[in-house]
């Protein structure tokens, strides 16, 4: 599963159960993410033990985004699994700031921010 | 009509550096204009980064680009499209904080809920009122609007918050939305 736009890609490797983003993602609200939360469900729906988000080269997100995202958490943690664990970069700075909510939101939730470079 | 929400101060300092970005109201579908709220937020932020020392650029550019670039969205989404009053955002650079300011019309039909919003972000916790807005929005499958703009720059990047609404001409409203970032926030 992919998903290929001028400003962002989403690509779900199954084998690595991970879906990964890149670039810029600044939709205009809930029914422009559809897509992306598609994806994002039907990745976790594949895998029953462990699945990863790798945002490690997204650059920016929007608070639209940000509402996807977290809407995508709680339903995991609703269901109970799979366990999450999302990559982030310290080089960019919004994910420091932001991508700890989502532990609030799951405590099991494993984030590991790489330093940069 | 002439009404403060939060922390608005009336009394900004003519501040040396400044940048303003006015946009005229069109007839242009929002929808086919949206990429022009990410231009504008990275120019504002690239704009602004040249003043600020090497290490901390980075931090600036991210920091500025998001709140621009939701003011933005906000001012655009809530416009009264019937209205020829224009969206304006302003970016003004003090030595110890930036401060966002955008002034833009909004439908008399939405001051009401708007308002009220505003009366729970500015009397609750802000870190509690995010977590209630996410956890009703993942309830409702077609929520749009959360408010989680305005609760990401005061949870995320310490920001204060204001509004002032006053009447604009002959029936509408005009919105003034302030966003005050300080330098050791960043």
């Amino acid at each position: 599963m992919e998903i290929q736009a001028e400003d962002y890609q989403i690509h779900y490797d199954a084998a690595s159960g991970t879906v990964r983003c890149q670039g810029s993602l600044r939709l205009a609200g809930t029914e422009e993410y559809a897509p992306v939360a598609q994806l994002l469900n039907e990745a976790a729906g594949q895998q029953p033990e462990t699945m990863k988000l790798d945002l490690r080269q997204l650059q920016f997100l929007n608070s639209s985004g940000i509402n996807m995202l977290s809407k995508f958490i709680v339903r995991i943690r609703q269901q109970g699994k799979p366990q999450i664990t999302v990559l982030g970069s310290k080089g960019i700075p919004w994910q420091g700031k932001s991508l700890k909510n989502l532990q609030r939101l799951m405590p099991s939730l494993v984030l590991e921010l790489e330093e940069e470079g | 009509m002439n009404q403060i929400f939060g922390d608005y101060r009336e009394d900004l300092p003519q501040g040396n550096e400044y940048l303003i970005l006015r946009f005229s109201p069109t007839s242009v579908p929002l929808k086919e204009r949206w990429r022009n709220n990410g231009l504008s937020a990275n120019f504002m932020a690239d704009y602004m980064a040249t003043f600020f020392p090497g290490e901390s650029v980075v931090t600036v550019k991210s920091a500025v680009s998001f709140i621009a670039n939701e003011l933005i969205e906000n001012a655009m989404k809530y416009s009264d499209q019937s209205s020829d009053f224009p969206v304006t955002i302003a970016l003004y650079l003090y030595r110890d904080r930036l401060v966002f300011l955008t002034n833009n019309s909004i439908a008399k039909q939405q001051v009401q809920t708007f308002q009220s919003f505003l009366r729970e972000l500015t009397e609750s916790d802000p870190a509690e009122l995010w977590l209630r807005h996410l956890e009703q929005n993942a309830e409702e499958e077609d929520s749009n609007q959360s408010g989680l703009g305005f609760l990401s720059m005061i949870n995320d990047y310490q920001a204060e918050l204001g509004w002032k609404f006053e009447d604009a001409d002959p029936n509408g409203v005009a919105v003034s939305t302030m966003v005050q970032l300080r330098s050791e926030s960043l």
